[in-house]
């Protein structure tokens, strides 16, 4: 009889932690040290993916740099529930200056860092959906094109929550907003529109770009562990959903995050110098409905007579993602 | 430095804004019992000795489990198992292999001589426990955890019960049988062998125990009439199995007809083709679906060559020949006769139609109350006569050496609470971890591991251990195939998904807090906890 | 030492003997001198250490700034025109952070129409930003500006913008005599910031501000340009002290002694309207000068002094409020009270400024015949006919369209 080598551990590398792990295979996340980058006390809506994926982020970069990082802000929820005078929940430098401009502020304090011979002080840059894919994305693009020495972090929940759920270029087709009404012949968010960022951000041809999903904490560190280990302008796209903005219960955002990678809505996968180079595979294959369902969102598509037919329309996105990047797991992969 | 005014703020300030305010549910840690747990007989903590398991602390897993059962290296060969068909992972890929790792522990248990716990102090009481089969074992390690002297008697010149008479050595080596029998006795028993006890009260006051446990198993054979011819064979599985294990088996010939379905139908078929028989096979009225045997008895029974006539009984067996007529199944699933009839050569026909007590040393006591052909227990296996306890096969419960066990533990404590004056309290029962609890998502996905069968030729010419056990990395693997059902295992996923940092991770061994200065009530940490054991309750406000 | 040289690269100069950390900007006329001969001298490095970086516009150019400045560098930009107002919120940004920024400002007109040749609207349109704003007269007192605004901001931790005429001074050879780097080191101490993006001592910078405490922080920010009021002569006094030359300062009086009639302005006009008072003292005319040389903070109680009991005052901008009238003039009338004050906006979009025009200027004012607010050179007819035509037609279109297609016909009281 063979003997097989134990690789099995009970969660595996699911989990945050789990004691059976080395400490090596653990995540930042399970560490009693980790920096809590964002701390206790803000002011984000309960269960919110933008302070959770913000907290793996930094912290994870924290890490990487032995805790010589600086972040700077845009404008936005992150901004707003983390800094209302007199309080700071940032335990790391940080700076806030607008709504359009982090990435260009992350290149001036890149810049002086390596001016003043402090090249160990890395730069993050961090924005919401709305100041990175819209107003923002000038200065990014520009951060991307010049390859400053910043990774810059998007915290996507698909629209403009901190000023009541309005529709940005990362809004979802058939999503309703505040600015794309459930009515009409087309309701919500319009087919055919909207940026995919980080395809846009490859064709950059910055070191790294990937993306990743508040469900997967162990894929989200490690890019950021991988991304920090280039010099030039890097690029994170972090899924963090939004209860508020998405009508869905406070305790499901994890889930819905999950469930975003699981249906092939939003594909995880990374890129160094314009090339895909790696892709986290779906593990428990999901219809779309499983996704849309949980949120008030898409409401208007479900129930009599719903809309089937725009139903149909998300599932093909969704394949196609599946088809794009090849994330069904094949014999291979097991 | 000096800070530029309301512009530039300092770490740590936000800690000033209590967000627990916010909460109108918090998070609670509970410990919910796994359905493993909940359907063991023997009551064992079987997710609290799997927990050890996982991280390769053997000792510590065999000593959660000899907690609640003396016999883990026999119980990981012979017990049903009702844990794993209780088993939420049955609902991701199949259930855990705790009976196979129960054996694994077990095993090491012997192969590195860790002994049982010290016996309590001395109380002054002693016990007689009547019948030492699993039921009378397991009360006597009971007892004697508990400080009381045992004296503990059984009929047959050696003990185990029907650990050792009914049960096949190829399922139950003796080796092991007879090492895990040792080590209770190690505990200091006092053991009085080939003593059948004919009256209770009189043995009772014969030796001056203070309790009776009453545990002698249900040793008498069925029979039916069947019309016979003065030439045929016919004997009765348990005397068949008995007889076996006493190395002195009957000769039954070439073509052996086994009547019946159970487990000890399969026991004795396969028997009698490791004593020689071409033909065994197995006679049963019903169909597949009904037979009460255990199905891997079944397989295994097949595997090796048995054959079973379904939906057949017997009419009656003259000059080597066996007159069967066919039955078919009611609507309701019961067999009715058709009428038809077909015939079979048999050298002999061992009836295995199931066993009765033996009942006769109770005559004297006339206040146990017997109905059914068992004895009524109430409350920790007292008998209506107070002082009496009963338990294992003459108590009313399935016949299984679990069972038994479990009888023999609760009888231990409820003798102990008699001896003490004290009413048995019941334990805390915590509700059920069922499956729709967990987050399933986190566990790995791995195939259950399989007990690696002898070849099928080898089982079926002598009496070697059929199955056989896993290696310490299948051990491993398996343990670590358990969800953790209900109950914290240290993964992090509260600590690390907590958007508020509202989750205090204390330390291995020591689990976690909330901080709920800070909780706001979101639920993520209760809907990521792989194991269910967080609850949202409602905030008083 | 003195030398002939190009505005531009006089202050490119200046600048970088200030040795700049970071210098960042976007391309615009008439500033592109100035950060072509800086990123030069980054890249053959002679500036060293400097980060040049080439942005993707002027928000990206003064959000770099920001964070180069809030990380510990002294930065440097420049801009102008439609430049400075793709920037503004960020301008402001950095005024409300702190930030010790320096800028040069090569003033320039505001669109539409497109206009790349100087006045003053661009400034005017950040005066409320929190920013100094030091208006320079010459070449000389342009590069002599840069080096005292560093050493000012980064006292006050206030941002700086150094303004200049586009074209007139940026484009203009001249004899400068520039510092040199020792006499430049001498001046402005290195960078010293009040409060920095630092893994040692982190902090967050840039908080959000409620009603609770935002008037405090906004008065907070007055009070040091406030302070600025005293900084700015003190250290215009130390750099004549220690160079023998002025520059700089609040105000900058001229021949304002027993003058009935003054004219105020800022930047390189004070010299054509110079020569023109001298024209008229030479005739016996009792008029003088007042230049502002600090517009941001607005020094009310020097012009105050300056222009106390005058019987007449005129303030000739190269900007004005639409809607309103004269920017300088309205702080000048906040000074002064109740002299005659006349408001003359002049030289819009590079309009030149002349002598004779100024002069018939002052004529008209000493006969009584100049409005409170008017325009130099307009050209009446122009205005009247497009007046005209708005009257009767309800779409007629831009304006600036409209006057260029009048401007181009034959007049018919010409034809």
């Amino acid at each position: 009889m063979s003997e097989t080598r134990v690789h099995f551990y009970q969660v595996g590398s699911f989990a945050v932690g789990n004691r059976l792990l080395s400490a090596g295979e653990r995540t930042v996340q399970s560490d009693r040290r980790r920096t809590n980058s964002i701390d206790s006390g803000h002011r984000a809506c309960q269960g919110c993916g933008e302070a959770l994926g913000a907290r793996y982020a930094l912290d994870a970069a924290m890490r990487v740099t032995s805790g010589q990082l600086v972040a700077v802000n845009a404008t936005g929820c992150l901004e707003v529930f983390s800094t209302p005078f007199p309080e700071t929940s940032w335990q790391i430098p940080w700076l806030h200056s607008l709504f359009g401009n982090a990435p260009a502020v992350a290149t001036g304090v890149a810049a002086a860092m390596r001016v003043k011979g402090r090249d160990q002080v890395r730069v993050v840059g961090q924005a919401g959906d709305g100041g990175t894919v819209d107003i923002g994305f000038g200065t990014l693009s520009g951060m991307f094109e010049r390859n400053d020495d910043v990774l810059f972090i998007c915290y996507d929940n698909e629209g403009y929550m901190n000023t009541g759920v309005q529709r940005s270029a990362a809004t979802p087709p058939a999503a309703r907003t505040a600015t794309t009404d459930a009515v009409g012949p087309e309701p919500g968010n319009p087919f055919g529109q909207g940026k995919d960022l980080p395809r846009i951000a490859m064709a950059h041809g910055i070191p790294y770009v990937a993306t990743a999903t508040v469900a997967d904490l162990h894929d989200l560190e490690r890019k950021v562990e991988r991304a920090m280990s280039f010099h030039g302008a890097r690029y994170l796209h972090v899924f963090v959903p939004c209860p508020l903005g998405w009508g869905a219960a406070s305790n499901d955002t994890i889930h819905l995050a999950r469930l975003a990678k699981e249906t092939g809505i939003f594909p995880v996968y990374e890129a160094e110098y314009g090339e895909v180079t790696g892709v986290t595979k779906i593990r428990r294959p999901a219809p779309v409905t499983d996704y849309l369902r949980l949120q008030r969102r898409y409401a208007h598509l479900f129930g009599h007579p719903g809309r089937p037919d725009v139903v149909a329309r998300l599932q093909a996105m969704a394949d196609a993602n599946i088809a794009r990047y090849g994330l069904l797991a094949t014999e291979e992969d097991e | 430095m000096d800070r530029p005014f309301a512009i530039t703020l300092d770490v740590g300030t936000s800690r000033a804004n209590h967000t627990g305010s916010w909460r109108i549910e918090r998070p609670v840690y509970v410990d919910r019992l796994p359905p493993c747990n909940d359907a063991c007989p023997a009551g064992e903590n079987i997710q609290g000795w799997l927990y050890h398991a996982e991280s390769g602390d053997y000792e510590s897993a065999w000593r959660t489990l000899v907690q609640e059962n003396p016999l883990p290296a026999v119980m990981g060969r012979v017990c049903f198992h009702p844990c794993e068909t209780a088993c939420n992972r049955v609902h991701v890929d199949e259930a855990v292999g705790i009976n196979a790792v129960e054996r694994f522990l077990g095993d090491t248990a012997i192969e590195r001589g860790w002994s049982l716990p010290a016996p309590g102090p001395d109380t002054g009481h002693t016990v007689l426990v009547v019948g030492a089969g699993p039921a009378g074992l397991s009360a006597a390690y009971h007892l004697r955890r508990l400080g009381h002297a045992v004296r503990l008697v059984d009929s047959s010149p050696r003990l185990g019960g029907m650990l050792r008479y009914g049960i096949p050595a190829y399922r139950l080596p003796r080796a092991v049988l007879d090492a895990e029998i040792d080590r209770i006795l190690a505990l200091g028993v006092e053991v009085v062998t080939s003593h059948p006890v004919l009256d209770i009260e009189a043995e009772q006051r014969a030796c001056g125990a203070d309790a009776v446990f009453l545990a002698v198993g249900a040793q008498l054979g069925k029979r039916v009439h069947i019309p016979a011819g003065d030439s045929t064979k016919v004997v009765d599985a348990v005397s068949f199995l008995h007889q076996v294990a006493d190395d002195d088996p009957p000769l039954l010939g070439r073509r052996v007809v086994v009547y019946g379905g159970g487990d000890t139908a399969m026991d004795a078929a396969r028997t009698a083709r490791r004593l020689g028989a071409t033909d065994a096979v197995i006679v049963y009225r019903r169909n597949r679906d009904k037979m009460p045997a255990h199905p891997e008895e079944v397989e295994q029974a097949l595997g090796e060559g048995v054959k079973v006539r379904w939906l057949s009984t017997i009419d009656r067996f003259e000059g080597g020949r066996l007159v069967l007529e066919r039955m078919r199944l009611t609507p309701d699933g019961l067999p009715e006769p058709t009428g038809e009839y077909d015939e079979l050569d048999a050298d002999a026909l061992v009836l295995a139609l199931g066993q009765d007590t033996d009942l006769s040393l109770l005559e004297g006591a006339g206040a146990v109350s017997v109905s059914n052909g068992v004895v009524e227990v109430g409350l920790q296996m007292m008998t209506t006569q107070p002082g009496i306890f009963a338990g294992g096969d003459v108590a009313p419960s399935d016949r299984t050496a679990t069972v038994a066990i479990g009888h023999g533990k609760h009888a231990a404590r409820g003798i102990d609470a008699y001896l003490r004056g004290e009413t048995p309290a019941s334990p805390e029962r915590h509700d059920l971890a069922s499956f729709d609890r967990l987050n399933t998502w986190y566990y790995a996905d791995a195939p259950r591991t399989q007990r690696p069968e002898l070849e099928l030729v080898r089982r079926q010419t002598n009496f070697e251990e059929v199955v056989r056990g896993l290696t310490e990395d299948n051990a491993l693997f398996e343990a670590r195939r358990c969800l953790s059902c209900g109950n914290c295992f240290e993964c992090d996923n509260c600590f690390g998904v907590c958007p508020d940092n509202a989750v205090i991770k204390l330390g291995p061994g020591e689990r976690y807090a909330f901080n709920y200065d800070f909780c706001k009530g979101c639920g993520i940490c209760a809907s990521e906890c792989p194991c269910g054991a967080i609850e949202m309750v409602p905030e008083r406000i | 030492m003195l030398q002939q040289i190009e505005g531009s690269h006089a202050i490119a100069e200046s600048v970088a003997r200030c040795r700049p950390e970071v210098v960042c900007a976007y391309p615009i006329s008439p500033q592109t001198h100035i950060i072509e001969a800086i990123g030069a001298m980054v890249k053959e490095g002679t500036l060293a250490p400097c980060e040049f970086i080439n942005v993707e516009s002027e928000f990206a150019a003064m959000s770099v700034s920001i964070g180069a400045s809030a990380a510990g560098a002294r930065a440097y930009t420049a801009t102008a025109s439609q430049g400075l107002l793709f920037m503004i919120e960020a301008v402001y940004n950095a005024a409300g952070l702190g930030l010790p920024i320096v800028m040069t400002l090569a003033n320039r007109a505001i669109g539409a129409p497109i206009n790349i040749w100087n006045d003053h609207s661009d400034a005017m349109a950040v005066r409320d930003s929190g920013w100094i704003q030091l208006f320079a007269e010459t070449n000389q007192e342009a590069a002599d500006l840069h080096v005292q605004a560093f050493r000012l901001a980064e006292d006050l931790s206030v941002p700086v913008m150094v303004c200049m005429d586009g074209f007139i001074l940026t484009h203009a050879v001249e004899g400068v005599d520039l510092l040199d780097q020792e006499q430049v080191d001498r001046f402005l101490p290195p960078y010293e910031p009040r409060q920095v993006l630092d893994p040692e001592d982190p902090a967050s910078i840039g908080a959000m501000v409620g009603p609770e405490a935002f008037e405090e922080v906004r008065y907070l920010a007055h009070l040091r340009q406030l302070d600025a009021l005293d900084r700015i002569p003190e250290i215009a006094a130390e750099f004549a002290e220690m160079f023998g030359r002025d520059s700089g300062g609040l105000v900058r009086p001229y021949r304002l002694a027993d003058a009935d009639t003054v004219i105020v302005a800022m930047g390189s006009v004070l010299g054509t309207i110079k020569d023109a008072v001298d024209e008229r003292r030479e005739a016996g005319e009792r008029i003088g000068v007042l230049g502002i040389t600090s517009f941001r903070p607005f020094p009310l109680e020097a012009v105050r002094q300056a222009l106390g009991a005058r019987e007449r005052v005129i303030v000739v901008e190269k900007a004005f409020s639409l809607g309103m009238g004269g920017v300088l003039a309205t702080d000048v009338a906040m000074a002064i009270g109740t002299t005659t004050l006349h408001t003359v906006v002049a030289g819009l979009g590079g309009r030149p400024i002349t002598r004779v025009a100024l002069l018939d200027m002052v004529d008209r004012a000493r006969a009584g015949a100049l409005e409170p607010l008017s325009f130099l050179d307009l050209d009446e007819g122009v205005i009247a006919r497009e007046r005209a035509r708005m009257a009767t037609v309800r779409r007629s279109g831009p304006f600036a369209e409209n006057v260029l297609r009048d401007l181009g016909r034959p007049r018919e009281d010409q034809a």
